[in-house]
């Protein structure tokens, strides 16, 4: 129905130049219309318009989509319209005078999207050719999104003005597809559908599916056509029977309700076809006095399953294309094939993205403790809640300094240092107590967990601060429709690889470093070698939670940031630590890895349930954990000792 | 009249005791259950001080039945087990005439098997699943037909979507809505394949791989909407990752059924713009009884506080309760009951509520399309479409309906003619 | 050197004072309850005094295996609450049968089993948008089958783990992990709709038991307040008996120096396993009296979470004394209750106030860390040192 209005809508334009109409004549005609647009009423009105011939329809095409159209609720009339505070100005729609008007008396005006996406097809005519590259370029999509036949000439036509590179590429590119579409010559549709066979672009498997759109039906007999393929109805023969009674091919079965129901309707005597009532508790008695009616003529006779299939099996179920010209819908069936080929290889690189992706996020989210734990062999229950400190760090500096770039730049120094802070006053206070009963740092460091959780909440409430990424974060990497990944993702990849690069520069280059592993591998040595252990563990324990704290902002600026956030991540970051190995850098960095990709590998064999992708990553977790207990890269030094 | 010393005892030791609650024992005392700690605080504090709102508002009009009301608020702490404990504790020891509560359908299903044997009375004002109509609850918040089904049927008709992407968390009331949407999509003529179904736990935060399989149905050419019945902060990441995807509104819409005035406010609304929502109130809807409403909200709760729909729900219900009262003139359950078939009340967006005997109300429907500064844009409004315990949708609850009223029961079977069960599946 | 062998009562005089304690405590309350006439108490008063003796009864299972053996398990709530679900199941489907029945029994043609079936199903899935039986739910019509997965779900779970683990040699922190794993993806997996539990919903109506429907609620609690109690007292005394057995003290042995009891030729892994299997056989029976009482049981209440406040619990009452889980498990759980009801009075410190529901984790965060800190031996040290003075 539309495409139809709008085919006329093209015509109209082309053959007739009507004469010039006043747009706010045309408006009070259809002013319910316009009013209150809906898809379906819409069309109308927008072709008067179009056809109008006034030089100012498109604008107000365009500013009704925008919803800058008022209605004065007095007098019916539309005007362009800003607001500004409880004054509106006012654009008359025809001659463009201004005038000012209270707020009070006038109701604005707003298309909904399918009303938006109306108005935006028609626009493309006056727009293709337009001087301004950026309502070029909105045409060019509206014309992508849903394309239709009438579009391919003005399309055309319009190329040879075009000066802007890209915009003649693109516009290129769409004539290719509208071509293979709707083209009138069969072997240019084939020659264009058969250059599409190197791209993997969603627009173009939907060009290609649209040819080989088909629709599904049952006859007798095979019947003509340019037949997609025969069905086997075997597979499903309940639902194919169903088509089939549908199609007046078969008589309706019966259904155990129904069958129930005639049978409560025939009673007589307390007796149902000659079975007692009390007996029909089970299903072939059931059937059995069903029968019985069925043979008396009272009921229609029971179709058994046996009926079914013989039903089925004298049947033909075929698909068949709405394109009748085979030569079409085989090369198109070639091309597609062709292109899906390449979009599985696509879509394996893309889920490997996704899984490095996740692997730096858990690398990330479980570096810090590679320190901690890795390292010292301090079991950190809050760290979580470290990451979380830097996540809010994050957000209370964008509440500060409203420059997304700046407040990141200083954000995440300031997460360092103010969680190396609490890392430090923890290991002081509480930790250095505990260094000969490792189980009750657990329990101690989880009742500061549940207390900084809690007291977060108390500061910042329980509902998710935002952490906005700056604009050049914002967007992704495309390189094709299929392969792509946001930025902040690769930011985080890049964040992961620096921490990964700076641990290993720091504890295998530098004083601090050497006099970490020496107090890792036997703390009363070291101290003997005029190491300060305690200073050293101060230090190490301040780093890790640092990390952790930057991780946090990285963390907030791609998910959400609340007070159980932290909590989110600490098992999976443990056992990401211990899976890899205790002790190893490398080993941590394996173990996000493997955690990471797995669970994407689940995830993608069952991807209506991400839930259950979790599940299994954990059940492999721990089994993996009982045949390699030490982890994937087995550990030295002080946590090897137990 | 005999004294029973037992019960003069029991009277006196700490307020334990239960005697059975009197009518018009002044002051009437109106239960308020709603979790102020615990994941769920975010959403139900303010409901809970809606309901002290109305409650002030409506002492100074002079109380209800020449008596002062009085809140008595619990805390049940987003933990489901302590909705049935403090709902007994409403009950049996704070003697409440009614409760007003509970967030969550499991929380709702925990209480509901104390309200029903102690015969309690509790207004539930969110949006639900449906599939349940128990006589000791009346639900003024949307049941599917009140809510999703209307946002499907814009996304058919206005928007003229071809595939579905049906998100959700993981819980009741996704399943339930996506199973009944999805049969009513098939009933349309919506092949199953075009219909992608996804559920992802409670905060779930990446949505990378989610969001290029919503992208990936539309290789067909199809147009691809998305309806979310996400729940809370995990609609973040994932509007955050359809932003960067390059993906807006006129490419793939998004309508939400759990995203309200207050989850925007929490969220960076830039990349949401254009996206819509489903609910029976906007605090955008131009009425003066709105107008009023929210100056009131503002004044008490200070300016940049937001009003949404289950605060409406409370103001519907709370004031169809106290009419019940009056025309009853006594707080007893039954009688309430009875008298709240049929009350009327006008919405704040205009039109008027009424109470079914299935204990829904009417309500129309509205879909907002979201604005920059996380208010909605109204861009359909409906009739007062009646609440429908049981959906038409799925084969097993077509032939259940709910009619306290005249059949006394709300789960019967019209095909057999047989009331099902009086209590309700919990 | 003369060993005139005392009783196990001599021994043990806590046994004595406990079941004294418990005695005189469960006839007070029975006394005062609503169910006698007395109504001093309110029956949702004796349910939470029937959950928190359930509570104290995993709480000593948790610091037999953790106090006395040196296991720190972070998921022995994973087994009370495998045990409350295998209960609610059977409390469930008896229940909706019942209803069920009743429902169909009014229809001129009696049903088939099939229709009763799919009814049934229809009742309890109908919420989760499912009408068809899981494999899981075979035998919920039988209720001892049920009782039998009570016991033997748990216990078999933690055997093949356990024998996993310690075969492995897996050991202190990691097991630690390792355990709150076997939680985490035990809470994960049941709040899938697909694991057949009703997901996020979890079994409700629990309270409701069938064939009991004429007596009220009053009568049911203080029937399961007894029970708890008495499962109280009999777990006491087993673990008792365990703990003061010889193989009491190797167990001790173990926690203390695992490689020498090893070395001594005691086969160290059977005994942790024996241990760490019974403690969640008894996990797993607690949970089945707790969930009855509560009403409803979902995935939430085995979060990871739930399992590190148990360890909370036995800490702060005191490790390797049972009375001092006891203590732990009912102070914290009744004072946690009590400061997040709001029973609690606010401080007002002029610019802040402090509201409990708000600040009580804060507070019993801090509070576990000086326990650990300053008193590792927990409340029953404390009570132990004016014993061992007076």
């Amino acid at each position: 129905m539309i495409r139809a209005l709008l085919c006329l809508v093209w015509l109209s334009v082309f053959v007739s130049a009507a004469a010039a109409q006043d747009l706010q004549h045309i408006l009070q005609t259809h002013a319910d219309e316009v009013a209150k647009p809906s898809r379906g009423s819409v069309g109308d009105v927008v072709e008067d318009l179009a056809t109008s011939g006034s030089p100012r329809a498109a604008l107000f095409l365009e500013q009704w989509a925008e919803k800058n159209v008022w209605r004065d609720d007095a007098s019916g009339r539309f005007f362009f319209a800003s607001e500004d505070g409880e004054t509106l100005a006012l654009t008359d729609i025809d001659s463009g005078a201004e005038t000012t008007a209270p707020a009070d008396g006038f109701t604005q005006i707003k298309p909904n999207g399918g009303v938006r996406r109306v108005i935006s097809t028609v626009l493309v005519q006056f727009q293709l050719s337009d001087p301004d590259a950026e309502r070029r370029k909105a045409a060019l999509e509206s014309i992508a999104r849903r394309g239709n036949a009438t579009q391919l000439e003005p399309l055309i036509a319009s190329l040879d003005t075009e000066t802007d590179p890209d915009i003649r590429a693109r516009k290129e590119q769409l004539i290719t597809f509208l071509t293979a579409r709707f083209g009138d010559d069969p072997e240019k549709r084939v020659a264009a559908i058969k250059s599409l066979s190197s791209d993997t672009s969603v627009e173009v498997r939907a060009a290609l599916s649209q040819i080989l759109a088909s629709s599904t039906g049952v006859a007798p007999t095979r019947p003509e056509g340019n037949i997609a393929r025969i069905i086997d109805p075997t597979n499903t023969p309940d639902a194919a029977y169903a088509e089939l009674v549908e199609a007046g091919l078969a008589p309706p079965a019966v259904t155990a309700s129904e069958l129930r129901a005639e049978l409560e309707a025939n009673i007589v005597e307390g007796r149902v076809g000659g079975v007692p009532v009390a007996q029909l508790d089970t299903k072939a008695a059931r059937q059995k006095a069903y029968s019985a009616l069925a043979e008396a003529g009272i009921v229609p006779p029971l179709v058994t399953e046996d009926d079914k299939l013989e039903a089925l099996s004298s049947h033909v179920f075929y698909e068949v294309y709405d394109e009748g010209n085979p030569a079409i819908t085989d090369a198109a069936r070639e091309t597609l094939d062709a292109v899906e080929t390449r979009v599985g290889w696509a879509q394996s690189v893309d889920l490997t993205l996704d899984g490095l992706s996740l692997a730096s996020i858990y690398f990330l989210a479980a570096i810090g403790l590679a320190i901690t734990f890795g390292q010292m062999g301090v079991i950190n229950m809050a760290h979580g809640e470290f990451i979380m400190m830097g996540a809010y760090t994050g957000y209370v500096v964008q509440l500060i300094v409203p420059d997304y770039t700046l407040s990141l730049v200083m954000a995440l120094p300031l997460a360092f240092a103010i969680t190396f802070g609490a890392g430090v006053a923890m290991e002081r206070l509480v930790i250095r107590h505990l260094y000969h009963r490792p189980l009750e740092t657990l329990l101690a460091t989880f009742g500061i967990s549940i207390a900084l959780q809690q007291i977060a909440k108390n500061i910042f409430g329980t509902q998710a601060r935002p952490l906005t990424s700056p604009d050049w974060l914002g967007g992704a990497l495309v390189i094709s429709d299929v392969i792509q990944i946001s930025y902040i993702r690769i930011a985080i990849f890049v964040l992961a690889m620096i921490f990964l690069c700076l641990l290993l520069y720091i504890l295998k280059r530098t004083r601090l470093g050497l006099e970490v592993r020496a107090v890792t591998q036997n703390p009363g040595m070291a101290a003997s070698m005029g190491i300060n252990p305690d200073r050293i563990n101060m230090m190490t324990f301040g780093l890790g939670s640092g990390i952790a704290g930057v991780a946090g902002v990285g963390i907030g600026l791609y998910a959400q940031v609340t007070s159980e956030m932290g909590a989110n991540y600490i098992v999976q970051s443990f056992m990401t630590v211990v899976v890899g190995g205790v002790g190893s850098v490398f080993g941590t960095l394996a173990g996000a890895g493997l955690i990471g990709f797995l669970q994407k590998g689940i995830e993608w064999l069952n991807p209506s349930n991400t839930l259950a992708a979790q599940t299994y990553m954990i059940l492999f977790i721990i089994l993996f954990i009982q045949f390699r207990p030490k982890g994937i890269v087995a550990p030295k030094g002080r946590a090897a000792g137990d | 009249m005999k004294i029973n010393p037992w019960n003069i005892i029991g009277a006196t030791a700490l307020g334990l005791t239960a005697l059975p609650a009197m009518a018009q024992d002044c002051p009437v005392k109106v239960g308020v259950l709603h979790s102020l700690s615990g994941t769920m605080a975010i959403s139900e504090t303010t409901l809970k001080d809606t309901m002290l709102m109305l409650i002030d508002q409506q002492n100074e009009k002079g109380g209800v039945l020449g008596c002062e009301i009085e809140p008595v608020v619990v805390d049940p702490a987003s933990d489901w087990p302590l909705f049935a404990e403090k709902a007994r504790e409403l009950l049996t020891v704070n003697e409440v005439d009614v409760i007003f509560g509970s967030w969550t359908s499991v929380s709702r299903k925990s209480a509901l098997p104390v309200l029903e044997e102690l015969n309690g009375l509790m207004f539930y004002p969110v949006q639900y699943e449906g599939e349940e109509s128990s006589k000791n609850v009346f639900y003024t918040g949307a049941a599917p037909n009140q809510q999703a089904i209307p946002a499907v049927d814009y996304y058919l008709e206005e928007l003229g979507v071809e595939k579905f992407a049906l998100l959700g968390t993981d819980y009741v009331y996704p399943r339930t809505t996506n199973n009944i949407l999805k049969q009513y999509l098939m009933d349309k003529g919506i092949p199953e394949d075009d219909i992608f179904v996804n559920y992802t736990p409670f905060g779930h935060s990446d949505w990378s791989t989610i969001v290029s399989d919503v992208v990936e149905l539309g290789e067909d050419g199809s147009f691809v909407g998305v309806v979310s019945t996400i729940n809370g902060d995990a609609n973040v990441g994932f509007y955050k990752e359809l932003a960067a995807s390059g993906i807006d509104s006129a490419d793939i819409p998004v309508v939400a059924f759990s995203v309200g005035e207050e989850e925007l406010s929490g969220f960076d609304t830039s990349n949401l713009v254009g996206h819509l929502a489903a609910w029976n109130y906007f605090q955008s809807a131009d009425t003066p009884a709105n107008e009023e409403w929210i100056a009131a909200w503002k004044a008490r709760m200070g300016e940049d506080r937001v009003t949404n729909d289950p605060m409406e729900a409370h103001y519907i219900g709370f004031n169809m309760w106290v009419n019940a009262v009056t025309e009853a003139g006594t707080t007893d359950v039954d009688a309430v009951r009875e008298a709240m078939y049929g009350q009327e009340f006008p919405n704040l967006t205009g039109g008027t509520a009424v109470m079914l005997p299935n204990h829904h109300l009417t309500k129309p429907v509205l879909i907002g399309e979201i604005t920059a500064d996380g208010q909605f844009d109204i861009v359909s409004q409906t009739e007062e479409v009646p609440g429908d315990a049981w959906t038409d949708y799925l084969p097993e609850s077509a032939v259940l309906v709910s009619d306290w009223k005249d059949l006394g029961c709300g789960m019967y079977n019209t095909e057999t003619e047989t009331c099902v069960q009086m209590t309700s599946n919990y | 050197m003369t060993q005139t062998r005392r009783s196990f009562v001599q021994r043990n005089p806590s046994v004595l004072w406990f079941m004294a304690a418990i005695g005189l405590f469960t006839a007070l309350v029975a006394v005062m309850s609503e169910a006698t006439g007395a109504g001093l108490i309110s029956t949702s008063f004796v349910k939470t005094l029937g959950k928190t003796l359930c509570l104290c009864l995993v709480a000593i299972a948790m610091d037999v295996v953790w106090g006395y053996c040196g296991i720190l398990s972070l998921g022995h709530f994973a087994f009370f609450g495998i045990g409350g679900y295998a209960i609610g199941m059977w409390l469930m489907y008896a229940r909706t049968e019942m209803i069920v029945t009743e429902s169909l029994a009014n229809q001129t043609i009696p049903a088939t089993p099939q229709e009763i079936s799919d009814a049934i199903g229809n009742q309890i899935f109908g919420v989760v948008g499912s009408s068809e039986f899981p494999a899981i739910w075979t035998f919920a019509d039988s209720l001892a089958m049920q009782l039998a997965f009570v016991v033997l779900v748990p216990g078999l779970l933690a055997l093949v783990f356990g024998w996993l683990a310690f075969r492995s040699r897996v050991t202190g922190v990691y097991l630690s992990i390792l355990t709150q794993a076997m939680t985490l993806a035990l809470s994960l997996y049941l709040f899938q709709n697909d694991s057949g539990l009703r997901g996020n919903n979890g079994l409700s109506g629990l309270q409701n038991i069938p064939g009991f429907q004429d007596s009220g609620q009053d009568i049911i609690s203080l029937v399961f307040f007894l029970a708890s109690s008495a499962a109280l007292g009999l777990g006491y005394l087993l673990f008792a008996w365990i703990t003061d057995s010889k193989m009491g003290n190797i167990i001790r042995a173990i926690r203390d120096d695992e490689a020498r009891v090893r070395f001594l030729g005691y086969h160290v892994e059977s005994y942790k396993l024996f241990v760490f299997t019974i403690t969640a056989v008894i996990a797993g029976l607690a949970g089945a009296l707790y969930y009855p009482q509560a009403g409803i049981i979902n995935p939430a209440e085995i979060a990871p979470i739930a399992s590190i406040y148990l360890a909370v619990w036995v800490a702060i009452g005191g490790r390797g004394r049972l009375y001092g889980a006891v203590i732990g498990a009912a102070l914290v759980s009744l004072l946690s209750s009590w400061f997040t009801g709001g029973g609690a009075p606010n401080i007002n410190l002029g610019f802040y106030t402090i509201q409990w529901v708000d600040w009580w984790l804060v507070l019993l965060g801090f509070t576990f860390v000086l326990v650990t800190l300053f008193a590792p031996q927990g409340i029953g040290g404390l009570f132990d040192k004016l014993v061992r003075k007076s």
